[in-house]
């Protein structure tokens, strides 16, 4: 066999192994792209549920979203999607999230919501690189520490008071870790003023098309 | 001894991947924070492995050796990829834990390791049957590496377990230490390679203390596990 007619040859099973490994990878991309949409949005809809309970509104919230941009306020360069909560014609909260861009190891990306009057109706957070055991203790799953944000607001308590006890506020800093909550404090905050100063809009403005 | 028995005993022990080839030490020290994360990764690595091996060992014939590394690249790749999405799609909160470590299953050097050094030269119920093993070995060195680190980091066995058995497993957490703050080193990075060497060591001081077989007495001084 001449070595023009064995390169083709090898060039011939090579393309013939990308073709079948090709169907083999868009075939399993059709059967599951519906399911991987379906499992994304449910995980999405069940972190909106952790701050905001699914019966105070009745619209789609994954559908009523509007895009927000505060490189300051919300800590991030990106727009970010807030999700609008209705109960009927009436606006009950916005969901969206912000950045704590002065982690202990890096951004921590908070989930916040505020219902129409400026009281948060939950803080969660989405992700973080905290160490572990110390400052970790944000997470729902390692302790109740975050959830004693819902209910605040940007006057309960006094401005003065927005800050962990260290630095003379109400929130409790954690054993071996004060810079994670005093961030996460600070974040949250920051986003209450976000809401303050846009509310105005941001139940007016037409929904993104998504 | 049979073929058969030997390459079973190659895998979970002699040849581990995990414990004594040291390939795909990248996920094995990176994933095996908790007993979950470690059966998660195992278990896909499992189904690669075996999954390739058959498909290397069918194709083995066909197959010239200037296309060979491609082609297997090539298989190894689309495995993984069918695993990555199957795992999305079904196990989607485990998938978005275990993240870059899915799709990194390509790079785990024992997968192409098997490929080439057994399943591309035997037939393809032993290459099944390897692949199987190997994959075996490594989910199982993960597995132990995992419940080390869960036990010392965190006090207890298979928290999150409903992540990948659904929610039936949710009451299957095994709290060994009640009220453990956990000892921190175990779960941060330092935690794994300290856990690893241990097992290794441990696995050494065992074969050490074995009575070695009479009748095979040349290759007692020809351990791979020198190389």
């Amino acid at each position: 066999m001449s070595i023009r007619r064995q390169m083709a040859v090898s060039a011939g099973l090579l393309a013939l192994f990308a073709v079948i490994g090709g169907v083999l990878v868009a075939g399993t991309e059709t059967l599951t792209r519906d399911r991987i949409i379906e499992q994304q949005r449910a995980a999405l809809r069940a972190t909106l549920n952790e701050v905001l309970p699914a019966d105070r509104y009745t619209n789609t919230l994954l559908d009523d979203t509007v895009t927000l941009s505060d490189p300051d306020l919300l800590g991030t360069d990106e727009p970010v999607i807030g999700y609008r909560a209705w109960l009927g014609d009436e606006p009950v909260a916005l969901l969206f999230p912000v950045v704590a861009p002065d982690g202990y190891s890096g951004d921590i990306r908070l989930l916040i919501g505020v219902d129409a009057d400026g009281v948060l109706t939950g803080v969660r957070v989405l992700d973080h690189r905290e160490t572990p055991g110390l400052g970790d203790a944000i997470e729902t799953r390692r302790g109740d520490w975050i959830r004693q944000f819902a209910g605040l607001s940007l006057d309960q308590p006094p401005a003065a008071q927005w800050k962990v006890r260290k630095d003379g506020g109400q929130f409790d800093q954690f054993a071996g870790a004060t810079i994670t909550p005093r961030a996460v404090v600070k974040a949250v905050r920051k986003a209450l003023v976000f809401f303050e100063q846009n509310q105005n809009l941001l139940f007016t403005q037409p929904p993104t098309s998504p | 001894m049979s073929a058969t028995s030997d390459i079973i005993r190659n895998g979970l022990w002699t040849n581990n991947p995990g414990l004594v080839q040291l390939l795909g030490l990248c996920p094995l020290l990176a994933v095996s924070n908790s007993v979950v994360n470690a059966l998660g990764l195992g278990l896909a690595t499992l189904l690669v492995l075996t999954a390739s091996n058959i498909a290397v060992s069918a194709i083995r014939d066909v197959v010239r050796d200037e296309i060979r590394i491609p082609v297997f690249v090539l298989v190894i790749a689309a495995f993984v990829t069918t695993v990555e999405l199957a795992m999305n799609a079904w196990l989607h909160e485990l998938y978005t834990i275990l993240g870059i470590f899915i799709p990194l299953i390509v790079t785990n050097c024992a997968i192409i390791g098997r490929a080439e050094a057994f399943a591309s030269r035997n037939p393809v119920a032993h290459a099944a049957l390897d692949g199987f093993m190997m994959g075996l070995g490594f989910a199982l060195a993960l597995l132990a590496l995992g419940a080390l680190r869960e036990l010392l980091g965190a006090g207890t066995l298979l928290a999150d377990a409903e992540l990948l058995f659904g929610p039936v497993a949710e009451s299957w957490t095994i709290t060994v230490i009640p009220e453990f703050r956990g000892f921190l080193l175990a779960i941060l990075p330092p935690g794994a390679f300290i856990g690893l060497a241990l097992l290794i060591a441990a696995k050494n001081a065992w074969e050490r203390r074995q009575p070695k077989p009479a009748a095979q007495p040349t290759t007692a001084g020809a351990e791979p596990d020198a190389a």
